[in-house]
């Protein structure tokens, strides 16, 4: 390693603490033979842990020569900070996280796979109001800044209301369940596995949730778009490994089943649990799928809301004088936002591979 | 000379204290330049203009949404919760301990609860603590205070017992009840070291105010550095540990101050 590159590290260890010391090899792209992906629990990204698991990443990083390490990651947020930081290759967020985390901070992200939109996985839920407009005056709890808060703010601009006129109070994901089932906490936002815990709840009504929206909750693979420039087989391998997943995890087969039971099971539930939580998402087994999608209408105009928000709300940086500053480059090479400052690029080509049987 | 005889000068001990933390600064800075040349968007690791920057938005502009400067927000309600809960842990420990401390029948009764509790990490019973006192401002007093008092009861308790039993002995020759010897013998002699005992503890009072505001707030230096890490502005975050880190230091400063001109008799032997 560098000097340089050795005082950059320590520098970071030192002024935030979040990266291991002398482990760090992301923010250095050369010509390389390992990399890695961070991954966290959730409906849409549980296929990693089959990807691994099954040796299916193995085989195709094999056929390409190259090692791949699919990583669990507690943390959402922490995850998707140290792929920022340079500790991971490519990591599994929202695109409003995506857009607000990496892109934000000038880490130039590349949209690998389009996995899946939420179709009901995040939702609205209250003890006591019965319609949205009811919620007026009241409190909401939720992870603010996250993509509930996004459900939040579209759910009351569906009945002409605005965030000021409830008051939100920000909790965090692991204490939510268990927030909930104390009297201070009437109404919330969040997203599956708690949604279908809060719905299940007997006073409990579901308001609102993200099939309303549909599009707009879209979750990603991301990897760094330098590494991907130098290192397509990366690219290739875990496009091959991800569908190859998709076939085995949307089968009505005994090893679908299977899979979905394991799936389920490592994600705090079983599998009706797991199957109710893919019933609530749009999942794009097939690449064509994810290709037409994120090249439609229906996909652009939903990040520009999504780009609208995370402006409103800060998330783009100080330097951010209005939406554009991050320019979002669609798979057609069309530019939304500033062309100087292109960080996040939809990139289909992979998944046209995949859908041309060319990996 | 042998090394270890050999002592630095008043002018060298402070100039050797400081470098540590040049050191700190320069090496930081230089990371953080090398990062933004590289990438001039970085967040990671802010330049010292971002900070400044960054502090100035927080702490002397208005915020675009409510109107409120969030850092004097921030820090008042923050040191509110602090200072209700570090009273009630304090007042709890002097009240425990020296019942623990001075009666044996209690102590035979108590003790062993108190060590017991003291053993238990607040932070893996959270779900149970904001079942029990609810998502307020309670629950997060409370940690606080289930945090940090039984430690500080065992140790007024093992305070009262390390008085000279020659002192317990001499105050009842002179005719005192138990009542007078707790408030003219052992109370003064506590006091000074309960104020210690609070200085050490604020380092795990300061831990459970975070971690309560991280789990649920609208306010508060906590909650403002777990929000603020969703998109990574250290730009906000590195000044409010810096902040943290000052307003821990002037409290223990003060506590260490008001010690000293409250009990001079506690400092005289050289503490």
């Amino acid at each position: 390693m560098k000097l340089s590159n050795l005082i950059k590290h320590t520098g970071a260890v030192l002024g935030t603490c979040v990266l291991l010391a002398g482990a760090s090899t992301g923010a250095v792209a050369e010509e390389r033979k390992s990399f890695s992906l961070a991954w966290t629990i959730y409906v849409g990204w549980m296929p990693w842990q089959y990807a691994e698991d099954s040796g299916i990443m193995k085989k195709w990083a094999d056929k390409y020569d190259i090692d791949v390490d699919i990583v669990q990651v507690n943390d959402y947020i922490e995850s998707i900070n140290q792929y920022t930081a340079g500790q991971f290759d490519g990591v599994v967020a929202t695109s409003m996280d995506a857009l607000s985390i990496p892109a934000a901070s000038g880490v130039d992200s590349t949209a690998l796979i389009v996995g899946d939109y939420s179709n009901g996985n995040d939702g609205l839920v209250s003890k006591d109001a019965k319609t949205i407009k009811a919620l007026k005056g009241t409190t909401v709890h939720l992870v603010e800044l996250s993509v509930s808060h996004y459900l939040l703010v579209r759910a009351l601009d569906s009945v002409g209301l605005e965030e000021r006129d409830i008051s939100v109070v920000n909790i965090s994901d692991a204490d939510l369940v268990s927030a909930f089932q104390t009297d201070d906490v009437r109404s919330v936002a969040t997203w599956n596995p708690l949604l279908s815990e809060i719905v299940a709840f007997p006073e409990a009504t579901k308001l609102f949730d993200s099939s309303q929206i549909a599009g707009h909750i879209k979750d990603l693979a991301i990897v760094n778009t330098q590494t991907l420039e130098e290192n397509p087989e990366l690219g290739k391998a875990l496009v091959g490994a991800w569908y190859e997943t998709m076939a085995i995890i949307s089968a009505d087969d005994k090893a679908g089943q299977e899979a979905r039971a394991v799936l389920g099971q490592s994600s705090g539930t079983d599998r009706e649990g797991y199957e109710a939580q893919l019933a609530a998402t749009r999942m794009f087994y097939k690449p064509a799928a994810a290709v037409e999608f994120i090249n439609s209408d229906t996909a652009r105009e939903a990040l520009d809301s999504v780009r609208q928000f995370s402006f409103e709300k800060g998330l783009l940086g100080q330097g951010a004088m209005s939406p554009d500053f991050v320019g979002i480059e669609f798979p057609d090479g069309s530019v939304m936002g500033d062309k100087g400052n292109v960080n996040l690029r939809f990139n289909d080509s992979f998944m046209k591979m995949a859908a041309d049987d060319k990996l | 000379m042998r090394l270890i005889n050999r002592h630095p000068g008043r002018v060298a001990a402070t100039l050797l204290g400081l470098a540590p933390f040049l050191l700190i600064i320069v090496l930081y800075g230089m990371a953080s330049k090398e990062r933004l040349a590289e990438n001039p968007n970085d967040k990671l690791l802010p330049g010292l203009e971002q900070m400044v920057a960054g502090v100035d938005r927080m702490a002397f502009q208005e915020d675009r949404r409510s109107g409120d400067y969030l850092m004097w927000i921030d820090t008042a309600a923050s040191l509110e919760r602090l200072a209700i809960g570090m009273v009630i842990a304090a007042a709890l420990a002097l009240l425990v301990g020296i019942i623990n401390g001075t009666l044996p029948l209690a102590r035979a009764n108590l003790s062993p609860l108190v060590s017991a509790l003291s053993m238990i990490p607040p932070l893996a019973i959270l779900p149970i603590l904001f079942i029990v006192f609810g998502l307020g401002e309670l629950s997060k007093v409370m940690l606080i205070v289930i945090g940090t008092a039984p430690i500080m009861m065992r140790d007024v308790a093992q305070r009262v017992r390390e008085l000279p039993q020659e002192q317990f002995i001499k105050i009842q020759t002179l005719g005192a009840s138990s009542w007078q010897l707790v408030t003219r013998m052992v109370l003064p002699q506590v006091l000074p070291r309960l104020i210690d005992s609070v200085r050490l503890s604020l380092g795990p009072a300061w831990l459970f105010l975070i971690a309560a505001e991280a789990i649920s707030a609208t306010e508060g230096l906590g909650y403002r550095i777990f929000l603020l890490r969703r998109y990574m502005a250290m730009d906000v975050i590195l000044p409010y540990v810096i902040w943290i880190t000052l307003l821990a230091i002037v409290i223990d400063q003060c506590l260490r101050f008001g010690n000293r001109r409250l009990f001079p008799w506690y400092n005289a032997g050289g503490h």
